[in-house]
Protein backbone atom coordinates (compact mmCIF):
# COMPACT_ATOMS: atom_id res chain seq x y z
CA UNK A 1 0.00 0.00 0.00
CA UNK A 2 1.45 3.37 -0.97
CA UNK A 3 1.82 6.16 1.53
CA UNK A 4 -0.87 8.32 -0.05
CA UNK A 5 -3.29 5.40 0.12
CA UNK A 6 -2.51 4.92 3.77
CA UNK A 7 -3.11 8.56 4.47
CA UNK A 8 -6.43 8.36 2.68
CA UNK A 9 -7.28 5.38 4.85
CA UNK A 10 -6.63 7.40 7.95
CA UNK A 11 -8.77 10.32 6.98
CA UNK A 12 -11.59 8.63 5.12
CA UNK A 13 -14.30 6.97 7.14
CA UNK A 14 -14.13 3.67 5.27
CA UNK A 15 -15.41 1.54 8.09
CA UNK A 16 -18.88 0.50 9.08
CA UNK A 17 -20.17 3.14 11.48
CA UNK A 18 -19.65 1.97 15.01
CA UNK A 19 -17.50 -0.98 14.14
CA UNK A 20 -13.89 0.02 14.48
CA UNK A 21 -14.56 2.16 17.51
CA UNK A 22 -16.84 0.48 19.99
CA UNK A 23 -18.40 2.25 22.94
CA UNK A 24 -18.74 0.66 26.37
CA UNK A 25 -22.14 -0.85 25.70
CA UNK A 26 -21.10 -2.43 22.38
CA UNK A 27 -17.91 -3.79 23.93
CA UNK A 28 -19.91 -5.34 26.77
CA UNK A 29 -22.30 -6.89 24.23
CA UNK A 30 -19.30 -8.28 22.30
CA UNK A 31 -17.80 -9.83 25.43
CA UNK A 32 -21.21 -11.24 26.33
CA UNK A 33 -21.50 -12.91 22.93
CA UNK A 34 -18.01 -14.38 23.29
CA UNK A 35 -18.90 -15.70 26.74
CA UNK A 36 -22.06 -17.37 25.40
CA UNK A 37 -19.96 -18.96 22.65
CA UNK A 38 -17.33 -20.12 25.13
CA UNK A 39 -20.00 -21.61 27.41
CA UNK A 40 -21.78 -23.49 24.61
CA UNK A 41 -18.53 -24.74 23.08
CA UNK A 42 -17.27 -25.93 26.49
CA UNK A 43 -20.54 -27.74 27.13
CA UNK A 44 -20.48 -29.47 23.72
CA UNK A 45 -16.80 -30.42 24.15
CA UNK A 46 -17.41 -31.95 27.58
CA UNK A 47 -20.40 -33.92 26.27
CA UNK A 48 -18.27 -35.15 23.33
CA UNK A 49 -15.47 -36.38 25.59
CA UNK A 50 -18.01 -37.99 27.92
CA UNK A 51 -19.91 -39.74 25.09
CA UNK A 52 -16.69 -41.15 23.61
CA UNK A 53 -15.90 -43.14 26.77
CA UNK A 54 -19.34 -43.96 28.11
CA UNK A 55 -20.95 -47.37 28.10
CA UNK A 56 -24.37 -45.94 28.94
CA UNK A 57 -25.57 -45.61 25.34
CA UNK A 58 -25.92 -48.07 22.48
CA UNK A 59 -22.36 -48.37 21.17
CA UNK A 60 -23.01 -48.00 17.38
CA UNK A 61 -24.72 -44.67 18.04
CA UNK A 62 -21.56 -43.11 19.50
CA UNK A 63 -19.89 -42.03 16.21
CA UNK A 64 -23.16 -40.48 15.03
CA UNK A 65 -23.55 -38.61 18.33
CA UNK A 66 -19.94 -37.40 18.10
CA UNK A 67 -20.47 -36.15 14.55
CA UNK A 68 -23.64 -34.27 15.52
CA UNK A 69 -21.94 -32.69 18.54
CA UNK A 70 -18.94 -31.63 16.41
CA UNK A 71 -21.14 -30.02 13.76
CA UNK A 72 -23.10 -28.23 16.48
CA UNK A 73 -19.87 -26.92 17.99
CA UNK A 74 -18.64 -25.72 14.59
CA UNK A 75 -21.93 -23.82 14.25
CA UNK A 76 -21.40 -22.24 17.68
CA UNK A 77 -17.89 -21.16 16.65
CA UNK A 78 -19.13 -19.72 13.35
CA UNK A 79 -21.86 -17.65 14.99
CA UNK A 80 -20.26 -16.48 18.24
CA UNK A 81 -16.56 -16.30 17.32
CA UNK A 82 -16.41 -15.70 13.55
CA UNK A 83 -19.73 -13.81 13.54
CA UNK A 84 -20.91 -15.48 10.32
CA UNK A 85 -24.57 -14.69 10.79
CA UNK A 86 -27.57 -14.19 8.54
CA UNK A 87 -27.34 -10.39 8.74
CA UNK A 88 -27.51 -8.36 5.52
CA UNK A 89 -23.75 -7.64 5.44
CA UNK A 90 -23.02 -11.35 5.75
CA UNK A 91 -24.89 -12.79 2.75
CA UNK A 92 -21.75 -13.26 0.66
CA UNK A 93 -19.93 -14.90 3.57
CA UNK A 94 -22.79 -17.35 4.12
CA UNK A 95 -22.95 -18.20 0.41
CA UNK A 96 -19.19 -18.82 0.30
CA UNK A 97 -19.52 -21.00 3.40
CA UNK A 98 -22.31 -23.01 1.76
CA UNK A 99 -20.13 -23.60 -1.30
CA UNK A 100 -17.20 -24.60 0.91
CA UNK A 101 -19.37 -27.08 2.80
CA UNK A 102 -20.52 -28.56 -0.53
CA UNK A 103 -16.91 -29.10 -1.67
CA UNK A 104 -15.90 -30.57 1.69
CA UNK A 105 -18.87 -32.94 1.54
CA UNK A 106 -18.01 -34.04 -2.03
CA UNK A 107 -14.33 -34.58 -1.24
CA UNK A 108 -14.91 -36.61 1.93
CA UNK A 109 -17.92 -38.74 0.96
CA UNK A 110 -16.62 -39.18 -2.59
CA UNK A 111 -13.23 -40.41 -1.38
CA UNK A 112 -14.73 -42.77 1.18
CA UNK A 113 -17.28 -44.15 -1.30
CA UNK A 114 -14.78 -44.74 -4.10
CA UNK A 115 -12.10 -46.21 -1.87
CA UNK A 116 -14.55 -48.56 -0.16
CA UNK A 117 -15.66 -49.91 -3.55
CA UNK A 118 -12.08 -50.26 -4.77
CA UNK A 119 -11.19 -52.08 -1.59
CA UNK A 120 -14.18 -54.44 -1.89
CA UNK A 121 -13.58 -55.20 -5.57
CA UNK A 122 -9.82 -55.58 -5.48
CA UNK A 123 -8.37 -59.09 -5.70
CA UNK A 124 -6.79 -60.13 -2.39
CA UNK A 125 -3.11 -59.35 -2.29
CA UNK A 126 -1.90 -62.99 -2.18
CA UNK A 127 -3.81 -63.76 -5.39
CA UNK A 128 -2.06 -60.86 -7.16
CA UNK A 129 1.28 -62.17 -5.90
CA UNK A 130 0.49 -65.66 -7.29
CA UNK A 131 -0.43 -64.24 -10.70
CA UNK A 132 2.88 -62.40 -10.87
CA UNK A 133 4.85 -65.51 -10.16
CA UNK B 1 -33.33 -7.02 -15.36
CA UNK B 2 -35.47 -9.87 -14.18
CA UNK B 3 -37.98 -9.60 -11.41
CA UNK B 4 -35.79 -11.85 -9.29
CA UNK B 5 -32.76 -9.60 -9.65
CA UNK B 6 -34.84 -6.58 -8.84
CA UNK B 7 -36.24 -8.22 -5.74
CA UNK B 8 -32.84 -9.48 -4.64
CA UNK B 9 -31.10 -6.20 -5.32
CA UNK B 10 -33.37 -3.90 -3.38
CA UNK B 11 -32.72 -5.16 0.13
CA UNK B 12 -29.25 -6.58 -0.46
CA UNK B 13 -26.87 -4.17 1.21
CA UNK B 14 -24.07 -6.58 0.60
CA UNK B 15 -23.09 -6.42 -3.03
CA UNK B 16 -19.37 -5.90 -3.28
CA UNK B 17 -19.48 -3.65 -6.32
CA UNK B 18 -22.28 -2.30 -8.43
CA UNK B 19 -21.63 -2.56 -12.14
CA UNK B 20 -22.21 0.59 -14.18
CA UNK B 21 -25.22 -0.88 -15.94
CA UNK B 22 -26.80 -1.83 -12.65
CA UNK B 23 -26.05 1.51 -11.08
CA UNK B 24 -27.79 3.36 -13.89
CA UNK B 25 -30.99 1.47 -13.31
CA UNK B 26 -31.13 2.08 -9.58
CA UNK B 27 -32.95 5.16 -8.37
CA UNK B 28 -30.28 7.73 -7.70
CA UNK B 29 -31.36 8.58 -4.17
CA UNK B 30 -31.27 4.96 -3.07
CA UNK B 31 -27.79 4.47 -4.43
CA UNK B 32 -26.50 7.63 -2.82
CA UNK B 33 -27.93 6.61 0.52
CA UNK B 34 -26.23 3.24 0.42
CA UNK B 35 -22.77 4.17 -0.83
CA UNK B 36 -19.96 1.73 -1.52
CA UNK B 37 -19.47 -1.23 0.78
CA UNK B 38 -16.77 -0.63 3.39
CA UNK B 39 -13.26 -1.90 2.80
CA UNK B 40 -13.47 -3.83 6.04
CA UNK B 41 -16.32 -6.01 4.74
CA UNK B 42 -14.51 -6.66 1.44
CA UNK B 43 -11.27 -7.60 3.22
CA UNK B 44 -13.15 -9.91 5.57
CA UNK B 45 -14.92 -11.55 2.63
CA UNK B 46 -11.69 -12.11 0.70
CA UNK B 47 -9.95 -13.59 3.71
CA UNK B 48 -12.97 -15.79 4.41
CA UNK B 49 -12.65 -17.19 0.86
CA UNK B 50 -9.00 -18.04 1.60
CA UNK B 51 -9.96 -19.72 4.87
CA UNK B 52 -12.60 -21.80 3.08
CA UNK B 53 -9.97 -22.93 0.58
CA UNK B 54 -7.79 -23.91 3.53
CA UNK B 55 -10.72 -25.88 4.97
CA UNK B 56 -11.15 -27.65 1.60
CA UNK B 57 -7.45 -28.60 1.73
CA UNK B 58 -7.96 -30.00 5.24
CA UNK B 59 -10.97 -31.97 3.98
CA UNK B 60 -8.60 -33.82 1.62
CA UNK B 61 -6.38 -34.73 4.61
CA UNK B 62 -9.46 -35.82 6.55
CA UNK B 63 -10.60 -37.99 3.63
CA UNK B 64 -7.12 -39.55 3.42
CA UNK B 65 -7.13 -40.24 7.14
CA UNK B 66 -10.62 -41.76 7.05
CA UNK B 67 -9.62 -44.08 4.18
CA UNK B 68 -6.37 -45.19 5.85
CA UNK B 69 -7.47 -45.33 9.49
CA UNK B 70 -7.82 -49.13 9.44
CA UNK B 71 -4.52 -49.81 7.64
CA UNK B 72 -2.31 -50.29 10.68
CA UNK B 73 -0.02 -52.88 9.03
CA UNK B 74 0.03 -54.93 12.23
CA UNK B 75 1.09 -51.87 14.20
CA UNK B 76 -0.75 -50.06 17.00
CA UNK B 77 -4.19 -48.55 16.37
CA UNK B 78 -5.56 -45.28 17.66
CA UNK B 79 -7.24 -46.95 20.61
CA UNK B 80 -3.85 -48.08 21.95
CA UNK B 81 -2.01 -44.83 21.17
CA UNK B 82 -4.30 -41.92 22.02
CA UNK B 83 -4.37 -40.33 25.45
CA UNK B 84 -7.66 -38.44 25.78
CA UNK B 85 -6.41 -36.48 28.81
CA UNK B 86 -3.77 -34.87 26.60
CA UNK B 87 -6.33 -34.20 23.87
CA UNK B 88 -8.70 -32.66 26.40
CA UNK B 89 -5.97 -30.31 27.63
CA UNK B 90 -5.14 -29.31 24.06
CA UNK B 91 -8.83 -28.66 23.35
CA UNK B 92 -9.15 -26.50 26.47
CA UNK B 93 -6.06 -24.48 25.48
CA UNK B 94 -7.29 -23.81 21.96
CA UNK B 95 -10.89 -23.04 22.98
CA UNK B 96 -9.78 -20.57 25.67
CA UNK B 97 -7.31 -18.99 23.24
CA UNK B 98 -10.17 -18.50 20.76
CA UNK B 99 -12.07 -16.65 23.49
CA UNK B 100 -9.09 -14.45 24.44
CA UNK B 101 -8.46 -13.72 20.76
CA UNK B 102 -12.03 -12.37 20.56
CA UNK B 103 -11.36 -10.28 23.67
CA UNK B 104 -8.21 -8.90 22.01
CA UNK B 105 -10.23 -7.87 18.94
CA UNK B 106 -12.69 -6.01 21.16
CA UNK B 107 -9.74 -4.46 23.01
CA UNK B 108 -8.38 -3.17 19.72
CA UNK B 109 -11.78 -1.79 18.70
CA UNK B 110 -12.20 0.01 22.02
CA UNK B 111 -8.58 1.24 21.89
CA UNK B 112 -7.84 -0.31 25.26
CA UNK B 113 -4.17 -1.28 25.22
CA UNK B 114 -4.29 -3.32 28.40
CA UNK B 115 -7.12 -5.49 27.01
CA UNK B 116 -5.49 -5.86 23.62
CA UNK B 117 -1.94 -6.66 24.73
CA UNK B 118 -3.07 -8.71 27.74
CA UNK B 119 -5.52 -10.85 25.75
CA UNK B 120 -3.04 -11.29 22.88
CA UNK B 121 -0.35 -12.40 25.35
CA UNK B 122 -2.73 -14.93 26.94
CA UNK B 123 -3.70 -16.15 23.45
CA UNK B 124 -0.02 -16.65 22.63
CA UNK B 125 0.66 -18.56 25.84
CA UNK B 126 -2.35 -20.85 25.30
CA UNK B 127 -1.44 -21.44 21.65
CA UNK B 128 2.16 -22.21 22.60
CA UNK B 129 0.92 -24.61 25.29
CA UNK B 130 -1.19 -26.35 22.63
CA UNK B 131 1.85 -26.73 20.36
CA UNK B 132 3.94 -27.93 23.31
CA UNK B 133 1.41 -30.63 24.22
CA UNK B 134 1.21 -31.73 20.59
CA UNK B 135 5.00 -31.87 20.24
CA UNK B 136 5.20 -33.94 23.44
CA UNK B 137 2.56 -36.35 22.11
CA UNK B 138 4.37 -36.70 18.75
CA UNK B 139 7.72 -37.27 20.46
CA UNK B 140 6.14 -39.91 22.70
CA UNK B 141 4.63 -41.73 19.71
CA UNK B 142 7.93 -41.73 17.81
CA UNK B 143 9.77 -42.98 20.90
CA UNK B 144 7.30 -45.90 21.15
CA UNK B 145 8.07 -46.88 17.56
CA UNK B 146 4.78 -45.44 16.30
CA UNK B 147 6.25 -42.76 14.06
CA UNK B 148 4.85 -41.70 10.69
CA UNK B 149 6.75 -44.48 8.88
CA UNK B 150 5.17 -47.30 10.92
CA UNK B 151 1.90 -47.67 9.00
CA UNK B 152 -0.41 -45.92 6.55
CA UNK B 153 -2.66 -45.04 9.48
CA UNK B 154 0.17 -43.28 11.31
CA UNK B 155 1.35 -41.50 8.14
CA UNK B 156 -2.14 -40.07 7.67
CA UNK B 157 -2.38 -39.22 11.38
CA UNK B 158 0.89 -37.27 11.46
CA UNK B 159 0.05 -35.48 8.20
CA UNK B 160 -3.40 -34.36 9.34
CA UNK B 161 -2.62 -33.41 12.94
CA UNK B 162 0.83 -32.05 12.04
CA UNK B 163 -0.65 -29.82 9.32
CA UNK B 164 -3.03 -28.33 11.87
CA UNK B 165 -0.10 -27.85 14.25
CA UNK B 166 1.85 -26.03 11.54
CA UNK B 167 -1.11 -23.72 11.00
CA UNK B 168 -1.22 -22.94 14.72
CA UNK B 169 2.54 -22.26 14.72
CA UNK B 170 2.15 -19.87 11.78
CA UNK B 171 -0.74 -18.24 13.66
CA UNK B 172 1.52 -17.69 16.68
CA UNK B 173 4.07 -15.86 14.49
CA UNK B 174 1.26 -13.78 13.00
CA UNK B 175 0.01 -13.00 16.52
CA UNK B 176 3.39 -11.59 17.53
CA UNK B 177 3.49 -9.59 14.29
CA UNK B 178 0.09 -8.08 15.06
CA UNK B 179 1.18 -7.06 18.56
CA UNK B 180 4.31 -5.44 17.12
CA UNK B 181 2.33 -3.65 14.40
CA UNK B 182 -0.23 -2.24 16.81
CA UNK B 183 2.63 -1.18 19.10
CA UNK B 184 4.56 0.51 16.28
CA UNK B 185 1.73 1.91 14.16
CA UNK B 186 -1.22 2.24 16.50
CA UNK B 187 -4.88 1.37 15.87
CA UNK B 188 -4.88 2.42 12.23
CA UNK B 189 -7.66 1.32 9.89
CA UNK B 190 -5.36 -0.98 7.89
CA UNK B 191 -3.87 -2.51 11.04
CA UNK B 192 -7.36 -3.16 12.40
CA UNK B 193 -8.27 -4.94 9.16
CA UNK B 194 -5.21 -7.19 9.58
CA UNK B 195 -6.34 -7.83 13.13
CA UNK B 196 -9.75 -8.83 11.75
CA UNK B 197 -8.09 -11.33 9.41
CA UNK B 198 -5.94 -12.70 12.21
CA UNK B 199 -9.02 -13.22 14.36
CA UNK B 200 -10.80 -15.08 11.55
CA UNK B 201 -7.70 -17.26 11.02
CA UNK B 202 -7.36 -18.14 14.70
CA UNK B 203 -11.06 -18.99 15.14
CA UNK B 204 -10.97 -21.12 11.98
CA UNK B 205 -8.05 -23.13 13.41
CA UNK B 206 -10.25 -23.89 16.40
CA UNK B 207 -13.06 -25.07 14.10
CA UNK B 208 -10.64 -27.43 12.35
CA UNK B 209 -9.43 -28.67 15.73
CA UNK B 210 -13.04 -29.58 16.64
CA UNK B 211 -13.06 -31.84 13.57
CA UNK B 212 -9.61 -33.24 14.46
CA UNK B 213 -10.38 -34.16 18.05
CA UNK B 214 -13.74 -35.65 17.07
CA UNK B 215 -12.68 -37.66 14.00
CA UNK B 216 -9.17 -38.64 15.05
CA UNK B 217 -9.10 -38.90 18.83
CA UNK B 218 -12.67 -39.47 20.07
CA UNK B 219 -13.78 -41.75 17.22
CA UNK B 220 -10.38 -43.46 17.35
CA UNK B 221 -10.89 -44.34 21.00
CA UNK B 222 -14.63 -45.01 20.82
CA UNK B 223 -14.64 -47.46 17.94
Amino acid sequence: MSLSEQERDLTRADTVPGYDVLDEREAAAGIGSLLIGLGLATLLTIVSFFIARTTLVWQPSIPVALAVLAIAQMGVHLVFFLHITTGPDNTNNVLALAFGVLIVFLVITGSLWIMAHLNANMMPMDHIMQMQR
Amino acid sequence: MSAFQAAAGRDDANRLRLGPAWRDRQPLAEHAARGPVSKRIIVGYGFWIFLLSDIVMFSAFFATYAVLVGQTAGGPSGRELFDLRNTGLQTACLLLSSFTCGVASIGAQTRRGSWFYGAMAVTFVLGAAFIGLEAREFAGLVARGAGPTRSAFLSAFFTLVGCHGLHVSAGLLWLLTMMAQVFAKGYRADILRRMLCFGLFWHTLDIIWVAVFTVVYLMGVAT
